[in-house]
């Protein structure tokens, strides 16, 4: 439900990301599709959490979900989600820019989608 | 509800590949409110949770925690592939003083939101309706949750005592049923589409 609690990870969340608090791009929403390149191997220097990651995008997954299955911050996946997409190993299947809303079309479709459930 | 036997520790609950577009409604109230019950009546996945922590430095002062320097905000929410291609998220966000700043950057690039009012505590609604308005220009749905001991007030009053604007949705919900949540998502788009910024088709 609404509680607050926290629950905090073991590994300071500056270190999984080598000090860095903003990702290398800034189109990553909560709700931006990722998914891994299955056919691009991840980097032997990767850490173990970057592999789990990617493991975990072998399907379409939004990046809040990557982060809830990882039970860490959207923030900080956003980063790793960044890094990845630079070395080729996740590829962002939402084609969003920053501010663009969706068009007319697009609601008339989640309309029709919504009625249907 | 289809997902009661998915284990929401356990990852693997793709999207089917064809779903190349994603869009987003946020679902805002105070404390209690019903939010993640109705994210959680209309989702195809079982609500996750992520959480962010933010420093109370630009986001006001937690009175029960004055020496904090940083507060934690959990956001719930669940998805819905309503077409193919196109999967809706519902993020829900508590509407405290102290979270505003982070629900604001979240309504960025929002279809909308549903408000979520509980009207046996509608002061509680006064706040997070008047940020909404000054703090973003996305559109959005008021949705009285029901619950068994909820006073009977007609819609209208209701209305009246949020001061909504005559063109502002507002229906009544029980969120705990699928249907009813869902109409609450088909009012809000509805609504949406009557604003100008979605007017244009998507390029």
């Amino acid at each position: 439900m609404d509680t607050e609690e926290y629950r905090d990870h073991p590994v300071r969340s500056y270190v999984l990301t080598s000090g860095r608090a903003h990702p290398s791009r800034n189109t990553l929403r909560p709700e931006t599709l990722v998914r891994a390149v299955e056919s691009r191997p991840v980097l032997s220097t990767a850490s173990r959490l970057e592999r789990e990651l990617v493991e975990l995008c072998r399907g379409t997954l939004a990046l809040a979900e990557v982060a809830a299955y990882l039970q860490l911050p959207v923030s900080l996946v956003a980063v790793m989600v960044s890094d990845l997409v630079d070395t080729g190993n996740l590829t962002i299947r939402s084609n969003h820019q920053a501010h663009v809303l969706p068009g007319k079309d697009i609601l008339e479709k989640i309309l029709d989608g919504l009625r249907k459930l | 509800m289809d997902s009661a036997s998915s284990d929401r520790t356990a990852p693997g609950q793709h999207l089917a590949p064809t779903v190349a577009r994603s869009v987003k409604v946020l679902v805002v109230g105070a404390f209690g409110v019903g939010k993640t019950t109705l994210i959680g009546a209309v989702s195809e996945i079982d609500p996750l949770r992520t959480e962010e922590r933010i420093t109370t430095a630009s986001v006001g002062i937690d009175p029960g925690q004055p020496n904090k320097e940083t507060t934690t905000v959990a956001m719930d929410f669940g998805r819905i592939t309503v077409t193919e291609d196109i999967a809706l998220y519902l993020f829900g966000t508590p509407g405290q003083r102290r979270f505003w700043d982070l629900w604001a950057g979240l309504a960025d690039g929002a279809v909308g939101a549903l408000v979520m009012i509980d009207t046996r505590h509608l002061e509680d609604s006064f706040e997070v309706l008047d940020q909404l308005e000054l703090r973003t220009k996305i559109p959005f749905a008021v949705v009285v949750n029901q619950f068994p001991d909820s006073p009977n007030y007609p819609l209208e009053r209701v209305r009246a005592a949020l001061d909504l604007l005559p063109e502002t949705p507002i229906v009544e919900c029980d969120a705990r049923d699928r249907q009813s949540a869902v109409l609450t998502l088909i009012t809000l788009v509805e609504h949406a589409m009557t604003f100008p910024v979605f007017q244009k088709v998507t390029a």
